[in-house]
């Protein structure tokens, strides 16, 4: 009962760590979507390139979040972000590449030859092969990989309130450092009902992006 | 006009340099279909690649209407040749209508007159524009997407086509049906098209001339008539098989091959004049025409009358006319099935124009043969 009433007697303060919360992901997502999708895309060109890019992004997610905001303080303090916003944003771009990048390079390697040779023949150029044929048949694959790494990083950015960066995470640490379960709780099931609404919402916009042509039986 | 000057491709794979194509040259006149024809591996697809600059010559020569295609940014010149792959590949994210202006769009022609021309092109093959223009390529059947395929490569209206087995993820029956369709627009189109194909039948329907591949080297480039009464080696002989006879059949027309000289009978003519008729001819049957010159029965050699009985009273009905535009093949296929082995051959009013028999067929085949 308790933390139902911590709940709705701090619905402004959730609904303001839950904002930047979003802005944290939307924005480090946004920018790992305008650098993985080109690299998972410019991969698929030379399989050594595609071994080489997949591995490292591999070894990127496995570096615990803590001791990657552990590794940024001294790194980034000398330009004065050693904490705060800018480390969390920096750690969401880094974990996103994975997914982004394989979901991308995969959809479009697995692009039927057949069309990309009618595509060529027709004389399309590079560009226009891809914006019209390439991208759109991987979009499905591709925004599966955006929802990964929004779901994931969701969780990621949790973490980020040690380092000062806000969001719903805060609830968490301070329910933990002050042996508050109404925090704790209150932070750990905003966090997974943000995940899940921003899947679905994400879902939508998959489904609103993917061409009639490419959903399967669509009709009754 | 298409001309191959010397052309070789030479792939270097891990065992050693494969020679695709050898030192080909041939010359096709604009306007017309030329058929690649040959064994699987033989270089069909090759040579058809290097017009469009999908495959770099290793050596050799592509001229289009005496242009060097070297010479040309080979992205104008895939927009200036249509191309109808084997797997057709349209684009499943792409409606009908979408996929048959690619090149037009590419091109930045206007967009209301280029979807027209795609319900204009739909239409030319039997789909209902209404129906189908908005519709998404898994929605079609194989044939409607092999048409869909074919009217794409014609949208921005090339000069020259190349078809690599165009008609090959097709039934047999509807195969027919579509080349008809094709032949047609052909007549109209007058495009110059290379067209790949394994299958003799489908090559010697479509072709204005054939060429023979056996492993990247031209063995011969002929008419189908000629490539059937002349095969140049003994390769090019058992590829076409022996009963390319048969085969020759399709392309003369009954007009050509029939006996137009014979005496037809009318159902009050005495019978006695159709003894004459009959002995003189040296035919089992004569023909018996009613007052619109139409054949109504033929009167047997062997019928048993009277003095006074009329021809009329003793023919027996026609079981098969064939038209003058037919070709020989169907018309020796009627006279087998129906037991006619004298087949009235009629015009487009059911007239009688002249006569079939396995002689005069036989002999004009020989007379093809002489001719070349
Ligand atoms: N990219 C390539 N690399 C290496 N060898 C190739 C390549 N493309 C074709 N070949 C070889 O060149 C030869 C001719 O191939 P091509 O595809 O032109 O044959 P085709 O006559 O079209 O046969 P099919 O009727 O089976 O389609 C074959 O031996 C083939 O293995
Ligand atoms: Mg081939």
């Amino acid at each position: 009962m308790d933390i139902i009433w911590f709940m709705t007697g701090n619905l402004g303060l959730i609904g303001e760590h839950a904002l930047r919360h979003v802005s944290i992901v939307f924005v480090a997502v946004g920018i790992a979507v305008v650098t993985a999708v080109p690299i998972g895309i410019a991969i698929t060109q030379s399989k050594a390139a595609a071994d080489v890019v997949l591995y490292f992004a591999s070894m990127m997610i496995t570096v615990p979040s803590i001791a990657l905001f552990g590794l940024m303080i001294p790194l980034l303090s000398p330009i004065g972000y050693g904490i705060g916003y800018v480390p969390a944003v920096i750690a969401v771009i880094l974990y996103s590449q994975l997914p982004i990048i394989r979901n991308t390079y995969t959809a479009i390697s697995n692009v039927d030859p057949a069309l990309r040779e009618a595509a060529v023949g027709m004389g399309m150029s590079t560009f226009q092969r891809l914006r019209q044929v390439e991208i759109p048949l991987a979009i499905p694959v591709i925004m599966t990989g955006i929802r990964t790494a929004v779901v994931m990083n969701i969780g990621v950015t949790a973490i980020a309130a040690y380092i000062g960066a806000g969001g719903l995470g805060t609830f968490i640490s301070r329910g933990i450092s002050q042996s508050d379960p109404r925090q704790l709780v209150t932070g750990a099931v905003s966090v997974s009902l943000l995940a899940i609404a921003i899947d679905l919402i994400l879902l939508l916009v998959q489904k609103l992006l993917t061409s009639k042509g490419l959903v399967e039986e669509s009709r009754q | 006009m298409i001309r191959l000057e010397h052309l070789t491709k030479v792939f270097n794979t891990p065992n050693g340099p494969v020679r695709a194509v050898d030192d080909v040259s041939l010359e096709l006149p604009e306007g017309e279909i030329c058929v690649l024809l040959g064994p699987s591996g033989c270089g069909k697809t090759t040579s058809m690649k290097m017009i469009n600059r999908l495959i770099e010559p290793t050596s050799g020569k592509i001229y289009i209407n005496g242009r060097d295609t070297d010479a040309t940014d080979p992205i104008q010149l895939r927009r200036s040749i249509g191309y109808v792959i084997q797997q057709i590949g349209l684009f499943p994210n792409k409606t009908v209508a979408d996929n048959i202006c690619v090149v037009p769009d590419l091109l930045g022609w206007d967009r209301k007159k280029t979807r027209a021309r795609a319900a204009e092109l739909l239409e030319l093959v039997g789909m209902d524009p209404a129906a189908f223009m908005g519709r998404y390529p898994k929605e079609l059947s194989g044939g409607q997407q092999q048409r869909v395929g074919v009217i794409r490569a014609l949208a921005a209206d090339p000069p020259v086509m190349l078809m690599d087995e165009p008609f090959g993820a097709i039934d047999p029956i509807n195969r027919e049906v579509i080349q008809d369709e094709f032949l047609r627009m052909q007549q109209a189109l007058r495009k110059t098209i290379i067209f790949v194909s394994h299958d003799l039948d489908e090559a010697v329907k479509m072709a204005d001339k054939i060429a023979i591949f056996r492993s990247g080297r031209l063995e011969q480039f002929a008419s189908p008539d000629r490539l059937l009464a002349n095969p140049a080696n003994s390769f090019v002989e058992s590829f076409l098989g022996s009963d390319r006879a048969l085969k020759r059949l399709r392309l003369v027309r009954v007009a050509e091959a029939m006996l137009t000289e014979f005496d037809a009978l009318r159902g009050d003519d005495p019978h006695a004049r159709g003894k004459v008729v009959l002995e003189e001819s040296g035919l089992p049957f004569a023909i018996v025409v009613d007052e619109n010159g139409r054949p109504t029965g033929c009167l047997a050699g062997n019928a048993e009358a009277g003095v006074d009985a009329k021809v009329g009273d003793l023919a027996r009905p026609v079981r098969a006319t064939i038209s003058t535009d037919a070709d020989l093949r169907l018309a020796v296929a009627s006279m087998f099935a129906q037991d006619m082995p004298v087949l009235p051959c009629v015009d487009d009013g059911g007239r009688l124009k002249g006569i079939l028999t396995y002689r005069s067929v036989v002999k004009s085949l020989a007379s093809a043969e002489a001719r070349e």
